[in-house]
């Protein structure tokens, strides 16, 4: 799996926030549109795309795009 | 994965009891900003909720009353009553106890509660079939559901909007036919933190701190006697661990998905349901909805959807039905089933 491809998903759960603020660096819990919701649709993505059921405790640990990429990752 | 089959033990009715009074979301959610989005997530625009004291042993009551009235049942044949509630009347005794004196049911008849929640009416099933299927008991009542709008804060964005209260019967009798009812019944405890009321208990006794409401953020204050729900891993449970039952279930018991009339998942919210039809490729004609006109109304949800959605068909048709439900615990149970032109009065407001 490519990073570049999961950042591509990842961004796809927002609707306002400009693409080019998602990089493997962001920090997704600071972004304005960030939300428990967007998180339940990122939950829904994995497990949609990557067959992976991610934990409450994955999002809340992952900082970066990039951290919740591995975490995903780890478990494909 | 505990699998279970009951037989000789036939669904003949089912009821379901709200509160007249409904709160309207858009007015709820006011004051935390724009309703919209959060609506076409969770799908519900209004709930049904008491707001003057009133109780779950009283939306029981009315259940069963018009129930057994359509029936045309002797309140005298009716020999055990399971009710399924996590907002009982009291800490002590059961509602079930309450219901039977109330009902004006025999000395005779076997009553006890169960303390479940969304996986509740799957489980309530289960133990009442198991119980009726030797045939001593002949008649018995399953009561389902929650006052569970009490449960949430008035100042927690995550909860308010989602619960509603409702109450439901469904009435069992034994038959000399094979009338088979098919369970895969789970359970994992680790979650047993993913959705908790913390204080109240007898781990965290009622205390001087209790009602202190807590500011967590992000729109979220509530005191330790008002329910905690970690959203994104009761999602994640939810969406890997039902599909999954339900596929087992009809692989155990070679269950014919074509001729499934209806899936009735439990009401969690709409964005959760919606995953698992998905993912479980069912079409929309299949899965019933009834969560945009109640919320979610925890063990009550799955017999509501039915009455409420379903009502012309479950009085004039057999059916054959999978029911899921899933939640606090964290449990999970699923029930094939059959109706044939059962008695159903429909939703009674009171």
């Amino acid at each position: 799996m490519e990073i570049k491809e999961f950042i591509a998903n990842f961004a796809d759960q927002f609707d306002d926030t400009d693409a080019n603020e998602f990089k493997a660096e962001t920090v997704f819990k600071e972004l304005d549109e960030w939300s428990s919701l967007i998180a339940l649709s990122v939950i829904a993505m994995v497990d949609e795309e990557y067959n992976v059921t991610l934990k409450g405790d994955d999002i809340r640990n992952s900082n970066t795009i990039e951290d919740l990429f591995n975490a995903v990752k780890a478990k494909a | 994965m505990a699998f279970l089959e009951t037989k000789h033990v036939a669904v003949r009715g089912m009821s379901a009891c709200v509160p007249k009074n409904i709160e309207k979301n858009i007015d709820t959610y006011q004051k935390w900003g724009d309703y919209t989005k959060v609506r076409n997530l969770i799908g519900i625009d209004q709930r049904h909720v008491f707001i003057d004291g009133r109780c779950t042993s009283d939306l029981f009551y009315s259940a069963a009353e018009k129930l057994i009235e359509e029936l045309g049942w002797s309140k005298d044949d009716i020999d055990a009553i399971v009710c399924v509630t996590q907002t009982p009347d009291f800490i002590q005794p059961p509602v079930a106890c309450i219901l039977q004196n109330r009902l004006g049911l025999k000395e005779d008849c076997f009553a006890t509660d169960i303390p479940h929640g969304c996986s509740g009416w799957v489980y309530g099933l289960s133990i009442l079939c198991s119980l009726m299927q030797n045939g001593s008991i002949k008649k018995g009542l399953l009561f389902s559901g929650d006052t569970a709008s009490k449960v949430a804060s008035p100042e927690d964005k995550t909860t308010l909007p989602l619960f509603g209260d409702a109450g439901t019967c469904t009435a069992l009798e034994y038959t000399d036919e094979e009338a088979s009812i098919k369970f895969a019944l789970c359970t994992d405890g680790s979650g047993s933190d993913k959705i908790v009321i913390r204080d109240g208990g007898y781990r965290h006794p009622f205390n001087a701190h209790t009602l202190d409401m807590i500011d967590y953020g992000d729109g979220i204050v509530r005191n330790n006697n008002h329910i905690f729900m970690d959203g994104m891993s009761v999602f994640s449970f939810a969406i890997s661990k039902a599909p999954k039952q339900i596929k087992d279930l009809v692989e155990k018991y070679s269950i014919n998905q074509e001729e499934i009339d209806y899936y009735v998942l439990h009401q969690a919210n709409l964005f959760m349901d919606e995953k698992i039809r998905r993912k479980m490729k069912l079409s929309h004609e299949k899965v019933l909805y009834c969560i945009e006109e109640f919320g979610n109304t925890s063990s009550g949800s799955i017999p509501l959807t039915l009455v409420s959605r379903a009502k012309e068909d479950l009085k004039n048709k057999h059916l054959k039905l999978i029911g899921s439900g899933f939640g606090v615990g964290l449990s999970w149970a699923a029930a094939y089933f059959e109706t044939d032109h059962i008695v159903c009065p429909g939703v009674i407001e009171i």
